[in-house]
This record gives structure tokens, sequence and C-alpha cells, in this order.
């Protein structure tokens, strides 16, 4: 069988050279993981929105709130109770004629402060708890294990009614309560990370060049979870400040006269009928607070952890 | 997967055994007991304490409590004339329960709906629909939904009463506020799990057997993305317990929750370390039949329980 | 169109491209074949040359949300199986055409146990009653070479091993005994031992119910001790096809060259040094309009990158996709190590 063939230029047929890694060079400089995690960060809207919405809530509170309004947020005035929200009273004022708008965002300052909390107690004790368990192994690792195992046993706001009762109420005994339970999770997570990571070739060729346990640890292992750290982090903080604000809606957290979004709340669900406006304004700054973290939680998981995408 | 049953059962009781023995030593650690009232003349503050063994050694206080609390008897509420604790945590259990279990059955039928149909019809309104009411879910907690439900479909509709528990039109409201985490949760869940499973190979395996979309769906993904749903049996009993406290409290439903709000208000100690060690047993066995019945179900696990 | 009436399968100009969020990949760009009674036919290449895209392609199995069909056909029974409704698919797959897969670890629902998987297709195509489908599944698993097959039925898949596991999804394939049966690298995720065990229970399967196989694979061994034809892939387009011996023997096409000499031969010269590729395929979001491998060929011409060459025919089996073999071509040896000369 022959196959015809076309006639062609005989120049095409000169052999040529070509470097066959030609397509393999890097195109270009490469992209580190926080930087590519940024760059999917961005693309992702709400999380973005919820960013934003998070920093201004956060330099209202902290800054802007307080500083332009003249009133205090202990003041009674039994002259101007239940106002609605007016120019001089832009929340209104409650039924002792607190001005509303400084009490809700001191409310907001202890949510974003517990919140604060709760990420440190994870960094200092859960990823340490989870990185020593899950590093050294053995009997150690099982002694550790059993505590966090004991500790879940206990619903943690059960835990954290108890440590309400026995120390006095009030924003220092919900930190200790928040920091009783809050870590376990976060300890988990780390351990696993750490029995995944410490048999990988990286880990084993820093131990073999003679690095100590402590460096293998903070150099290797530690960086190589922070991704898996900081989505957690992130669905740690919206829980503690759920839990802070459970605990004053029941009356075992933050006391009168001092505000929380919590109180608020409680106050506001009992004057629903004639002033509802009570309930609405802390609910709102509540919700967006707990909204906008959920949603960076879940942007940051989606940009720092592709895989985990669904 | 026996050893592993009775591994479970083992820190499961151990676990209890240290709550128990934590809220006994609270109990002794308080700022000062219901009797500590001046009014009261030394003479009869010494007969009370005589009534409820307080004038015995620690250690044997405590080994009475452990007892006591073995065979099921939680004290007397120091508040409500000295009526037994367990009789009357039993008492308000049913209510409580009957709210929890009604917004468990709307949680898991309509969070199923809504997940299954988030993942069947991935990226579309559906979908978004789903992933907006699995973030409310989660931010919004009860105490704020339940006044607004209150406001809207009470208030302004008109359409079931607010408050108290007379007939079961009362008890709709309560049960919907702590239904919305119920059906965020396995909404969000049963999408995540089915988009997962609806990945896998023996899905393009049946498929190339001829099966149709639907047996597909039915036999094979559905089968298989529910069955991880077992595992979110504790966290959802967490969620109830704790959810009971605020909602009951806003619908003045005579629960265990309210009961043991009010008990902390009138600082009744022995009702709340009571409600508390109850609620703990309640959990721990959440946790133990979630355990259990994961390594029943899913063939996977049970191979890795028994090689343990 | 007049369809041979040897061929079972004719596949013409098929193209393929999957949407992402880089681009379009084209992943099969224009492939032909036929598929005769009775023959096995391997396709070969390596990962991502489209072979896998193609297979799953005729079962239409590919994921609707991202495969975009370009064009061509694939006439099967005097219909084009790429213009069948979704419906008149189900009856082709499993009575007709069937498939197995690379992982028998992950391609078995974990939660069902393995004598309902078999029965399954047995009740849904040939109508059989609950207990003649689950009598014909522990026949099934006879015939696939599991031991107390009776017992096995009940069983989940978590109970076998790997190549265990293997012989159950080929029994699932074979429970309506198709006329095609798809083979996507069977035996490539087995261990060598395993590997051989099921591909001389393919071949032995296949005389008893005489069906035509597609074996898609990498592994050029395998090729050789089942195959009657190979088709050769290289970045979606199929770049030389004949006979097994012809393929052996006389290859036509420096990538098939250079697959040969990258093979390891027990009874090879040791001063004959094993001859890898250099680089790697063409990124198929934008890939070469000319001959594909190009760019890694060391024959490589001035013509290359501008057309994609004719096929030239050697036998009735025969072709390759070479500009070397138009005669104003200079011309070239294989290397040694490749046993044909030309």
């Amino acid at each position: 069988m022959e196959t015809r063939h076309r006639e062609l230029d005989p120049r095409l047929f000169e052999s040529v050279e070509i470097d066959a890694y030609e397509g393999e060079r890097i195109a270009g400089p490469p992209v580190g993981f926080w930087k590519d995690s940024w760059v999917r960060l961005k693309k992702n809207r709400g999380a973005l929105i919820s960013l934003a919405v998070l920093v201004l809530v956060f330099i209202v509170a902290f800054v802007i709130g307080p500083l332009i309004s003249t009133h205090s947020p202990y003041d009674q005035n039994m002259t101007q109770r239940y106002l609605g929200p007016t120019s001089d009273y832009w929340f209104g004022t409650d039924k002792f004629g607190r001005d509303m708008w400084t009490r809700v965002w001191a409310g907001a300052r202890v949510s974003l402060y517990i919140g604060l909390l709760a990420a440190l107690l994870d960094i200092f004790v859960g990823v340490v708890y989870g990185a020593v368990s899950g590093y050294l192994g053995g009997r150690v690792d099982d002694v550790m294990q059993r505590i966090i195992e004991i500790l879940n046993g206990i619903p943690s706001l059960i835990i954290a009614i108890l440590a309400m009762i026995v120390f006095n109420p009030g924003i220092i005994t919900i930190s200790i309560a928040i920091g009783l339970t809050g870590w376990t999770f976060m300890a988990r997570i780390v351990r696993g990370r750490m029995i995944q990571l410490k048999d990988q070739e990286f880990a084993l060729a820093s131990r073999s060049l003679g690095a100590s346990g402590f460096r293998v640890v903070w150099k290797h292992l530690i960086p190589n979870s922070l991704g898996l750290i900081v989505i957690n982090l992130m669905f740690t903080i919206p829980s503690a400040i759920f839990a802070e604000a459970f605990l004053s809606f029941i009356g075992l957290g933050i006391q009168v006269p001092e505000a929380s979004l919590g109180s608020l709340i409680s106050d506001g669900a009992g004057e629903l009928r004639f002033h509802p406006y009570l309930l609405w304004l802390p609910s709102i700054v509540f919700c967006l607070l707990m909204i906008c973290f959920n949603l960076l939680g879940d942007g940051l998981r989606d940009a720092l952890d592709p895989k985990m995408r669904k | 997967m026996l050893r592993y049953v009775a591994r479970r059962t083992l820190y499961m009781l151990l676990a209890l055994f240290v709550i128990i023995s934590v809220t006994f030593f609270i109990s002794k650690a308080l700022p000062g007991t219901p009797f500590a009232d001046d009014k009261l003349t030394p003479q009869i503050r010494k007969q009370l304490y005589e009534k409820y063994g307080l004038d015995e050694p620690i250690l044997v206080q405590y080994e009475k409590y452990m007892l006591n609390v073995a065979q099921g008897d939680l004290g007397n509420s120091f508040y409500f004339e000295s009526r037994p604790v367990s009789q009357m945590i039993l008492q308000r259990l049913p209510v409580s329960m009957f709210i929890g279990v009604q917004a468990v059955i709307f949680g898991l039928v309509i969070g199923m709906v809504l997940g299954i149909v988030a993942a069947l019809r991935h990226n579309t309104l559906w979908d978004t629909l789903a992933v907006v009411v699995a973030v409310l879910g989660v931010s919004v907690p009860s105490f704020v939904l339940g006044p607004i439900l209150q406001y809207w479909l009470g208030l302004k509709l008109g359409w079931f009463p607010i408050a108290f528990f007379e007939s079961w039109i009362y008890s709709v409201l309560p049960s919907l506020a702590l239904s919305v985490f119920v059906i965020s949760t396995v909404a969000r869940f049963i999408r995540t799990e089915m988009l997962e499973v609806m990945g896998q190979d023996y899905i393009t395996l049946a498929k190339a057997k001829g099966l149709s979309g639907l047996a597909v769906i039915l036999k094979h993904v559905l089968r298989n993305a529910l069955i991880p749903l077992v595992t979110v049996m504790a966290p959802l009993t967490i969620y109830l317990i704790t959810g009971s406290l605020v909602v009951e409290q806003i619908f003045a439903v005579p629960g265990i929750g309210e009961q043991f709000v009010q008990s902390i208000v009138v600082n009744d100690y022995s009702m709340i370390l009571g409600t508390t060690i109850f609620f703990s047993v309640l959990f721990i066995l959440a946790l133990l039949i979630q355990d259990i019945m994961y390594g029943i179900i899913d063939p996977r696990i049970r191979i890795s329980g028994a090689k343990e | 169109m007049a369809m041979n009436n040897d061929n079972i399968l004719e596949v013409r100009d098929l193209r393929i491209s999957f949407g992402t969020y880089a681009g379009e990949v084209q992943a099969v760009r224009g492939v032909s074949f036929d598929l005769r009674r009775r023959e096995t036919l391997a396709i070969v290449g390596e990962s991502g040359s489209g072979k896998s895209v193609t297979a799953k392609s005729l079962m239409r199995l590919l994921p609707e949300a991202n495969t975009i069909f370009k064009g061509g056909e694939a006439i099967f029974d005097g219909r084009d199986l790429l213009k069948l409704s979704e419906k008149q698919m189900q009856r082709v797959r499993g009575p007709k055409i069937a498939m197995v897969f690379q992982d028998p670890m992950t391609s078995l629902d974990p939660t069902m146990k393995v004598g309902n998987q078999i029965s399954e297709s047995l009740r849904k195509h040939l109508g059989m009653s609950r207990a003649k489908a689950r009598e014909r599944s522990v026949e099934l698993l006879k015939l696939v070479g599991i031991p107390n097959a009776e017992e096995r039925v009940k069983q989940y898949p978590h109970q076998f091993s790997g190549g265990m596991r293997q012989r159950v999804v080929i029994a699932i394939a074979l429970a309506c005994e198709p006329q095609i049966l798809i083979a996507d690298e069977p035996t490539t995720a087995l261990d060598v031992t395993i590997q051989a065990q099921i591909l001389d229970l393919l071949r032995e399967l296949q005389e008893k119910i005489g069906t035509s196989v597609i074996l898609i694979t990498h592994d050029l061994g395998v090729v050789a001790s089942v195959a009657d034809r190979i088709a050769v892939m290289y970045a979606g387009k199929i770049v030389e096809m004949g006979t097994v011996r012809e393929t052996f023997y006389d290859p036509q096409m420096p990538y098939t060259w250079g697959l040969l000499a990258s093979i390891p031969l027990p009874t090879a010269d040791r001063s004959q040094d094993l001859i890898p590729i250099p680089g790697s395929p063409p990124d198929m979001s934008d890939p070469p309009k000319g001959c594909p491998f190009t760019a890694r060929c060391p024959y490589a011409m001035r013509v290359c990158p501008t057309e994609f060459p004719e096929y030239t025919t050697f036998s009735a089996e025969h072709k390759a996709a070479c500009w070397l073999h138009h005669p104003m071509a200079p011309n070239v040896e294989p290397p040694a190590r490749v046993g044909g000369t030309r």
C-alpha cells in the first residue's frame, strides 16, 4: 500500500534542533502559598465584604462609636426612657433612659474581645497542646488524648455555666470558662496534622540533618499546618462570641450595668411588644458579626485549602 | 467491635465520674448555701445542716453523694420545699422532649430536602439558597430567632401563641426556633456529602451498569451520603440541650431548660448541679449511641473497629 | 453510512473538550478507529493523552457539567452512541457495552453487598427475579474465579482484597454478556502478580463470551500479552495504529519508538541504555498546531510544527502519522534498541 503525498518545499524537511524542555520553562515568578490563597480569597465576594464589614464594626465599636457620642453607656436618665431612635439618641434609650448607641457598641466590644481571646487561647493552648501530643506520640499522646476525650464528654456550655456559678460572673470569668474548653477542637486538628506530617520525607530529612524536635515542629510542621490552623481559628471565634452572648442572655454573663450583646438582646426580648427596636438593634449587630465571621471562615477555608471546597 | 464498644463505654463512664465529682466539689466551693441567711437562728441552721447532711466530713459527704447519684438520687431542691431534684426533672422532661424531638423532625425533613436538592442542582439558585440558609442557621442563634418568630408569626400575623404551653399549637414556635440550626446543619452536611459521593468511582460504575439516574441517586448516592449523618447526633444533642435553655425561657415553656435557668436565678444549687449531671448523662449517651450506631451501620468502619 | 460487517463499533473524528476555569482543554482531537467483533484493541498512551476520555465518552460517562462535545460519531448497532438520549443510553450501558475501571478499591459501593451490586444490572436489564439474580451472581463470581462464591455474595467490598474486588468489578461488567467491554487501566492499581491473573481472566472470559474488548493502558507489557491491535495516542490524537506484531516489531513513528525504547527488557544488552523520552506532553488548553510530538522528537523537521502529518499506510492494518514518511523526508533509522528496521 502506498499513500500519496503532496509536493512540499524541500526546505521544510531540514532537521531542526528543538529544546524538549522549552515548554517547561516557568512562565512567571513562582506564586507562594499565601499569595495564591489571597488571590483566591479576593475572588470570593462574600468573604471580602465580610472582612470589610468586620473591620468597619471594629473601628466603630472601639473608636468612632464612643468618640462621636456625647452619652455614656451607664448614665440613667429617668425622664428620657424608651425613646425610639432620635437625632440625639441614634439607637434610642432603654427603660432606664440609657443611650443604646453606646451600649450596643460596648456590647460589640465585649464580643470582639471574647473572639480575640478565644483565638489567642486556641493558638497558645490548642495548637501547642495538639503539637506536643501529636509530635511526641506514644504514652504522652495517649494521656493527653484521654484528657481531651473527658473534656469533650461534657457539653462545653455546661462547663461554662458551672464556672460562672462558682466564680463571680463577669468578663474575666467568661474568659476562664471559654478557656477551659474552647481549645480542644483545635488541639485535635493540630494533633492529627502533626501525626500525618511528622513521618513525611521533609520532616525526616530535617531530623536526619540533626534538627531538634522543637525545631522540626516549629520550622516545618507548624508552617505546614498554618492554613488548617487559620481556618479553624475562624470558626472558633464565632462560637466563642456565641458562647458569651448565650451566657449573658441567660443572666450568667456580663452583669449590669455593663452591656453585652447577649444581655441587650435578652432585655430587648422582654420589651418586644412595645419597644421592638431594643431587640432589633443589638440583634442586627450580633448577627452581622456572626454572619461575617462565618462567611470569612468559609472563604478562608476555600482559599487556603481548595481541596476542602464544596 | 465488642471491644470497641466496651472501650467507648469505659471512657464515657470515666467522663461521667469526673463530671459528678466536679459538681460535688463545686457545690462545696460555692459562695454560701441557701441557708446562709442572717434571719435564721444558729439552731435552725444547725438543724437544716443536719437534715441535709452538711455537717459531716467532706469525704463522707462525697461518698454518700456518689452513691446517691449512682442510684439516680440527685438530692433535694434547696428552693422548692425540698422536693427531689430528679423528680422535678422527670416531671418536666416530656415537654422538653416533645419540643426537642419535634424540632429535630422539622429540621431533618426540611434540611434533607434542601440539602439533596442543592446537591442535585449544584451551582443553581437552589444551591445558593441552601448555602444561605446554612450560613444563617449557624449565625442567627435561637435567642435572636425566638423573639423574631414571636414578633412576626405571633404578634404581627397572630398565627401562633407566643408563650406558655397548653396545646400542640403552643409548641410550634419553640420547635421552629430550635429547628433552624438543625435545618442548616443537616442541609449543609447532606449537600457536602452528596457532592462528595457523586464524584466517587462507584457512582460512575453504577451509571455504567445502565441504572437510571433516579436509581443511582436512591440506591447508591443517598445511602452513602446519609450514613455519616449519624455523626451529627451528638452535636445536635448538645445544641438541643443548650438551645432549650434559651428557647424555653423565651416562650415560657415549662420544660427542663426553663427550670434550669430559673434555678440559676434563685441560686438553687442542688437543682443546678442535678440538671448539669442530667444533661451530661444525656449528652454522653448520645455520644455513645452515635459511636456504636456508626460502627454498626457503616461497613467501612466495621473493619477498622475490628482491627483495633 | 455503510458499516463494515466485521466492525462492531466505528468511531469517526471524535472531538471532546473540557471547560475549566483556565480555559478549554482539548482532550480528544479527532480520533477515529474501528473495533472488530471478538478482538481486543489496546489504546496506549501517557496519562493525559485522551485515552480514558475516549473510552468514557463512548459510555457517555463524562461529567455533564464541564464536558464539551465538539463533534464526531460512534456508530454501534447502526446508531450513533453520541446522539442517543439518556434513556436509550441506559439500555446500552450494561447489556451492550460495559466497563471495568482503574481502581477496584473505589469502584464498588462500600455500603452494598457485592451480590446485590452484581444483581442490580441483571434485574434491570434481564428482568430476573431477586432469587434468580442472586443465583446468577453466585455463578458469575465463580466464573471470575472467586472461591467460596455462595458465601462471598453476602459480603461487603471491604472484605475483599484489591485483586478480588477487580474480579467482582469484572463480574459486574460481564453480568449481561455485553458485546463490548471497555477496560480502563484494569490492572494499573494492582500488584504485578495479580495483574497477570486479571489479564488472563479477561482473555479467558472474552473467549468464552465472545465480547470485543477495548483495553485502555499505558503499559506496553500488558498490551503485548492480550491485545490484537494497538492504537497509540498522543495529545488527543492517534499517532500510530497496527497489529501488535507490526507495532512492536516495525514501529513507524518516533513517539512509538520512544515508548518501546523506554521499556526495560531483561534480554537487552546492558550497554544499550534505556532511552527516556525528554520533556513532557504539550499543554492541551493550547495544543500545538502541527505534530504535537515535535517538541520532544529527536528527528524534528521544519515542517513538523506547521501541520499535523497525514497518515501513511504500511499494511492493511498499519498506519502512522509522521512527516518522516513523506518522500521528501530524510531516511531515518529507529534507535537500535527498538526491534524493527524500516
